[in-house]
């Protein structure tokens, strides 16, 4: 990690690499991390982040169990290769939707972070979102921030080892609910139910329920803010998309310093104080441990929960709020006012990103709206290039895979244009069941010296006898020398 | 293992993975026991570009027993499975095993629908949409390579949808022809039959048995020499499904038509081979296939 100095214009010298002689303290090249006791806190920050954990974790754990027609309305399965989403049958060929949900996904994240920091990570991230339900059961079991604390500190006593039972236990259920529900997108939720209740699960299902269940349980419940320091890529990248006028959780130094305890009757002019009394709430309702006040640092996760607890200090102290917000780094050196700052979000950079995300928003739900539940993939027979057939004809030999993204059964008329006399030799007519692929041999015929010697393109026509799919799809006829 | 040319390689890939794992537990062992001089302002005291300062920030401890953790796993790893060199492990695991067992797995599966199938006679397994449409797919992947994709073949890989057969057209003798395999034979007989000019009229007289376009003078002065042919192709040219002898009398003409093409077969010779199946394909799989095959060019028996 590299950060600059306080001092602007050091003179260059060169430092010698050595190690310093003398009795200065040493520290191992690793270290334990203490463990952060994050004290409970409410407000409109918190509001907020208990409503994106309710919002996520509802459809999450909700949409498994949603039907749609006969079948689970979100099914994922990777042993037929089928991606059941609501109404759609997507195809392994359809992955340019993943392509474009992950595109979309990127430049939301650019989006959020250039205006206001790391949002994902402070609201929805499922990081965030686990730890955040975990330490709630952590608190109902074994109390607040100063409880926890003391009774950590305690010996093992019967009462202890209640509590601890009873939190691991709570978190192991719900982490084995986070794992079932996970492997109910890949296999069908009710059936996987049923056999958990009658104890014949697969062993995949029996391993990856365990293992996702282990992830939550580990992460949520031990590593915490650990993840988002040494793990997670995108907390390192989003602070390169900061500027100066992204709004980040700051903490106002002109305000606030000098620091210092006293009475609330007191006036801080007085006494020569700024406005923070050094209460250290902030820092003990801060997830990752750090003190906001120290300036911005990469282990910041942007949840504000130390902006809801000044907040709440500001008001028994009859102070004006803010002492700690969501501001810019030009708003807080420039002084500038709510609305100068509010303007600033506009920016081209901005803008340049929503515009390319609507761009891309409207383009890929225009793509599934528009989408023809019909696929066709058209392959020369690897068999014979052209022959000739009886009644002076000369024969080429293709495979269609004609793959139904309905989930009915239906038939396709199969015709062929490009060549003048071309014609179709083989049935016209295909049956296809619902939601599967198949393959066809098709032969196409023309009459001998009809067509010059050489490569021919053609199309086939692929439509639905009932119903408007239709398809074309591009080949060539070859014609012998 | 095949793919190590002398016992050398082995061992030299063996030492470099151990002293590998080796090297990575003595940088964990060395670096958690050096301990540095820590700073006031925790920075390393390293300083570039005038003012950026490496700050000093300690891996977590826990990263390093994950690191130990995989250093013992990479070890536990290769005493049970194959990696060290040619050795393969205590388990004995390979992908081909795995393969194998999965195959098993597969038929065993799907065992039960099988003989629902195999059950039935071919001539009705035939008119059965779920058999065929399976029948369909073994052909796709195994035969039509050679066959072509709609089963009419090519020069010198028979047409499967007519009613010519040369080693025989009931369900019976095509699934034997999969599972076995079969091997046709041409002798080169030139030389039995006469002069380069005797071959030629030899040639359109087996173009007049199926009243193909030919030579009738040459046709007739060949006549004689059929003799020659008739051990295999009969007396009239109409084959021999137990030789696996071609008919020659109507007008399907597996390696070439015309003179030059009967000529050269006459002169040359010919050894064609269709690989047997038995190893790829079950017994089951092989009697859909057949009635599938069969499905080609016959009528399926109605369903009873």
């Amino acid at each position: 990690m590299t950060q600059p100095t306080a001092s602007p214009r050091a003179p260059r010298k060169i430092i010698p690499i050595a190690a310093v002689p003398g009795e200065e303290p040493t520290q191992s090249l690793y270290e334990s991390e203490a463990k952060i006791y994050p004290r409970s806190v409410s407000g409109r920050f918190a509001r907020w982040r208990w409503g994106f954990v309710f919002l996520t974790q509802l459809v999450f754990y909700g949409l498994p169990w949603l039907e749609w027609g006969q079948r689970q309305a979100v099914l994922f399965d990777l042993a037929s290769r089928r991606f059941y989403i609501l109404g759609y049958v997507l195809y392994p060929q359809d992955f340019i939707y993943l392509t474009g949900l992950l595109v979309l996904s990127a430049l939301s994240l650019f989006l959020f972070t250039a205006v206001a920091g790391r949002l994902w990570c402070g609201f929805s991230c499922p990081q965030t979102v686990y730890t955040e339900i975990f330490l709630w059961i952590e608190r109902k079991v074994e109390g607040d921030r100063s409880a926890r604390m003391r009774l950590d500190g305690r010996p093992m006593s019967l009462e202890k080892l209640g509590k601890k039972a009873l939190k691991h236990g709570l978190w192991i259920a719900l982490a084995l609910w986070t794992g079932f529900t996970f492997v109910g997108y890949f296999t069908p939720v009710r059936e996987l139910a049923l056999e958990i209740v009658e104890l014949r699960m697969g062993s995949w299902e029996v391993f990856w329920v365990l293992f996702y269940g282990f992830a939550t349980y580990g992460n949520a419940g031990f590593m915490r803010e650990q993840v988002c320091k040494y793990m997670c890529p995108y907390a390192r990248f989003q602070s390169a998309m900061f500027d100066r006028d992204t709004l980040i959780v700051s903490y106002d130094q002109a305000r606030g310093e000098p620091r210092g305890a006293r009475s609330r009757a007191a006036n801080p002019m007085q006494l020569g104080l700024g406005a923070c009394v050094d209460c250290t709430l902030c820092v003990q309702v801060c997830p990752t441990g750090i003190d906001i006040r120290n300036g911005l640092q990469y282990e910041c996760i942007g949840c504000a929960a130390c902006v809801d607890v000044c907040d709440s200090v500001m008001d028994k102290m009859v102070y004006p709020r803010g002492l700690i917000r969501f501001t810019t780094q030009n708003g807080v050196n420039g002084g500038w006012s709510r609305r100068r700052i509010w303007s600033r979000v506009f920016r081209p950079r901005v803008l340049v990103y929503g515009v390319v995300l609507l761009a891309l928003f409207l383009g890929l739900l225009f793509s599934l709206v528009a989408r023809t539940p019909l696929k066709v993939d058209v392959v020369r027979d690897r068999a014979t290039l052209a022959r000739i057939v009886a009644g002076g004809k000369l024969e080429n030999v293709y495979r269609l895979q004609i793959m139904n993204a309905t989930e009915r059964a239906q038939r396709y008329r199969i015709t062929a244009t490009g060549l003048d006399n071309l014609a179709l030799a083989s049935e016209p007519e295909v049956a296809v069941g619902p939601a599967e692929s198949r393959w066809v041999a098709v032969r196409l015929q023309v009459p001998y010296g009809s067509a010059s010697p050489g490569s021919h393109p053609i199309h086939f026509q692929i439509g639905a006898v009932e119903g408007d799919s239709h398809v074309s799809e591009k080949s060539a006829f070859l014609v012998p020398r | 293992m095949s793919d190590f040319t002398s016992g050398f390689w082995s061992v030299y890939i063996a030492t470099v993975t151990l002293l590998g794992i080796g090297a990575c537990m003595l940088l964990l062992w060395a670096t958690a026991r050096k301990k540095v001089a820590a700073r006031s302002d925790n920075s390393t005291g390293h300083v570039w570009d005038e003012d950026l300062t490496e700050m000093n920030n300690p891996l977590p401890r826990w990263w390093m027993w994950l690191f130990v953790l995989s250093t013992v796993f990479s070890l536990v790893y290769l005493l049970f499975y194959p990696g060290l060199g040619s050795y393969p492990g205590e388990l004995g695991w390979s992908t081909r095993g795995e393969y194998v067992a999965e195959v098993e797995r597969a038929n065993k599966d799907l065992a039960p629908l099988y003989a629902k199938f195999t059950a039935q006679p071919p001539e009705r397994l035939a008119g059965d949409p779920a058999a065929m449409a399976i029948g369909e797919r073994l052909f796709m992947n195994n035969c039509s390579q050679c066959h072509g994709s709609d089963a009419r073949g090519s020069k010198g890989f028979p047409n499967l949808t007519d009613a010519d057969w040369l080693h025989g057209g009931t369900p019976d003798k095509i699934a034997e022809t999969i599972t076995l395999g079969r091997r046709g034979q041409m002798p080169p007989l030139a030389a039995a039959v006469g002069t380069p000019d005797d071959v030629k009229n030899l040639a359109h007289y087996v173009m007049s048995l199926s009243g193909s376009p030919h030579d009738s003078v040459r046709a007739a002065l060949g006549k004689p020499k059929f003799a020659v042919c008739a051990a295999c192709h009969g007396p009239d040219g109409k084959g021999n499904t137990a030789l696996g002898a071609p008919n020659l009398s109507d007008d399907i003409w597996l390696h070439g038509w015309g003179e030059a093409a009967i000529v050269a077969m006459v002169s040359n010779g010919k050894t064609n081979e269709m690989p047997a199946q038995s190893d790829k394909l079950t017994p089951a799989q092989i009697q859909v296939l057949a009635a599938y095959v069969w499905g080609l060019s016959n009528k399926p028996a109605p369903k009873s």
